[in-house]
């Protein structure tokens, strides 16, 4: 039976059923928005990054993590689906049919990563303005978010496929993803943080992948915490991730399958 | 090759034994119905035979595929039918169709003719585009079948088939299954706690506790019991259940205190108790067994019992 078919056909159900439900567009997208706008300009000139590339405001260095929170938000929204999706059934129609294991967690994967994409991208179009970013390097920005919603999807997914309820889902939201976040370079520069801070950051996956964004939206390593990944290291890391998650979401499937 | 071969199968969930030694026989082409009060294990065996779990123990063959090891093989000869519509609300009629029919690997021009002819045969054609949501219980449920039945299985197994379906809509579903297997040799396999509806089998097995109490056609399994059924309402059960026994040498069953007495020429001996017994019993009901009897006379209580 085949992986492909299997998989693009609950990709395309993922796309239909988010655009059939406008809330959820708002929810994903709104409230990072609302934090940036008022952080940002809130916190304003009070804070002054000394890079390579001349001092940067809080607006700016708060972008490209407001982008990944808008990637995690809508992750984690699209696989709180599959809670949903088991307790009205769907679910069950799904795991009694043939298609291979392997498509129902890449069909999920892959539907909640391109929602992910469009709204991170939706924000991302200010990019040249905010942080003076070229659009020839749109394609690569792009990349490096979906690799982001990928993994973020498939850790969504691990926790999803094993709850019962949506209440359970948002109370790990907060205790675990939320400060995953927070602690991944995307709200404050890690050089500045105590030593211990700086170990949970250096070991968050996350922490990876917003040091790529940052790298993929200036296109050079000026603008990038001090201390922080090379590209090549914060790329490579944040694919083995997703990759690892992927493989985590297929290991979980197998397991449980009602 | 039998299309069902269940042989041995226990399973438990924690301490609860759900299945204790469970075996039994579906052939090719016959109607089957599990019967069994909530609770009876019926669940259990629906969701082993769906591939949605395996069994703790024993082995389950449909058409001579393991469902512990051959799954997806099983799972290409098996349609399912779920209690709750395994439907997504917010698709329409026909986009559940087409996703349905992609995971079984269907595409194309060929699915789309076979969905525009399942939903003909289910009568819902022109209810193809509404959001699923939007259909009426009765309606869902049709949607459901022509799911289950897309690609064309050789079983099909539904829980609790008739459950929310007014009786109009209950015989249509009947006549449906049995010119279903009439025409196309599907085997259908249901799960039930509704009497007549295994009534309606061509094989019953009646699952309690987890065990199999019987097994075979409805006939037959009446015809066990022989005779009459004959039920005495009286203020002192036990009382009179004892003197019966003096009398007439058999043994009748107190339940919910009443007194039950199975016998062949019911109507003779009812004449012969209310002479016997004058002014001991208030009421008096004479029937043909069912399978309720069937399951009384077996486990000593009601399919209907809190416990």
């Amino acid at each position: 039976m085949s992986l492909t078919l299997g998989s693009a056909t609950l990709w395309q159900r993922e796309l239909v059923r988010f655009f059939r439900q406008p809330s959820r567009i708002a929810g994903a997208l709104g409230t990072p928005l609302v934090f940036w706008l008022l952080l940002g300009s809130g916190i304003g000139r009070s804070f002054s990054l000394p890079t390579a590339g001349g001092d940067m405001y809080y607006m700016e260095y708060f972008f490209p993590g407001v982008v990944v929170m808008i990637v995690l938000f809508t992750s984690i929204f699209s696989t709180i689906s599959i809670i949903e999706d088991r307790r009205e059934g769907f679910l069950q129609a799904v795991l009694v049919a043939p298609t291979p294991r392997a498509a129902i967690v890449l069909g999920k994967m892959a539907g909640s990563t391109s929602l992910a994409l469009i709204h991170g991208m939706a924000l991302l179009i200010l990019a040249p303005w905010v942080a003076g970013a070229s659009p020839a390097s749109i394609p690569r920005i792009a990349a490096v978010v979906a690799v982001i919603a990928f993994g973020l999807t498939g850790l969504g997914y691990q926790i999803a496929w094993r709850m019962e309820s949506t209440q359970g889902f948002h109370a790990i939201m907060n205790l675990f993803l939320i400060p995953m976040w927070m602690l991944s370079g995307a709200v404050f520069p890690p050089d500045g943080a105590p030593g211990w801070l700086q170990w949970v950051i250096q070991l968050n996956p996350l922490t990876y992948g917003v040091s790529a964004l940052r790298w993929s939206i200036y296109g050079t390593t000026d603008y990038l915490a001090m201390d922080g990944p090379s590209p090549g290291a914060a790329v490579a890391v944040i694919s083995v991730f997703a990759g690892a998650m992927f493989v985590a979401g297929l290991v979980v499937t197998r397991r449980r399958s009602m | 090759m039998p299309a069902v071969e269940v042989s041995r199968v226990r399973h438990a969930y924690g301490g609860r034994i759900a299945l204790d030694d469970v075996s039994f026989q579906v052939e090719p082409g016959e109607i089957f119905a599990l019967l069994g009060p909530n609770g009876g294990g019926k669940t259990t065996l629906f969701r082993i035979l769906s591939t949605l779990m395996p069994p703790d123990a024993g082995s389950v063959r449909v058409f001579d595929a393991d469902v512990r090891t051959e799954a997806a093989q099983v799972r290409r000869n098996i349609g399912v039918v779920f209690q709750n519509p395994s439907l997504d609300g917010k698709l329409t009629a026909r986009e559940n169709l087409l996703h349905q029919g992609r995971l079984y690997g269907m595409r194309g021009a060929a699915l789309r003719s076979r969905i525009d002819e399942m939903l003909a045969q289910m009568a819902i054609a022109g209810r193809a585009a509404d959001r699923v949501e939007a259909l009426s219980g009765g309606l869902q449920r049709r949607v459901e079948l022509a799911k289950g039945l897309l690609h064309g299985p050789r079983l099909l197994i539904l829980d609790e088939p008739s459950a929310g379906l007014d009786p109009g809509a209950r015989l249509d579903l009947r006549r449906y299954l049995t010119r279903l297997r009439d025409e196309r040799r599907v085997t259908v396999l249901w799960t039930t706690h509704l009497i007549d509806e295994a009534e309606d089998a061509d094989r019953v097995l009646i699952l309690d506790r987890g065990r199999v109490v019987a097994t075979g056609s409805p006939n037959a399994l009446r015809e066990e019991i022989g005779g009459d059924v004959i039920a005495l309402a009286t203020a002192d059960a036990p009382g009179l259940g004892g003197q019966i026994r003096e009398r007439f040498g058999i043994e009748p069953m107190i339940l919910d205190g009443s007194v039950r007495i199975e016998k062949e020429d019911g109507h003779r001996f009812v004449a012969a108790l209310i002479e016997a017994f004058p002014g001991r019993i208030d009421s008096v009901t004479l029937a043909k067994p069912t399978l309720e009897d069937v399951f009384i006379d077996r486990t000593g209580h009601r399919l209907w019992e809190d416990r």
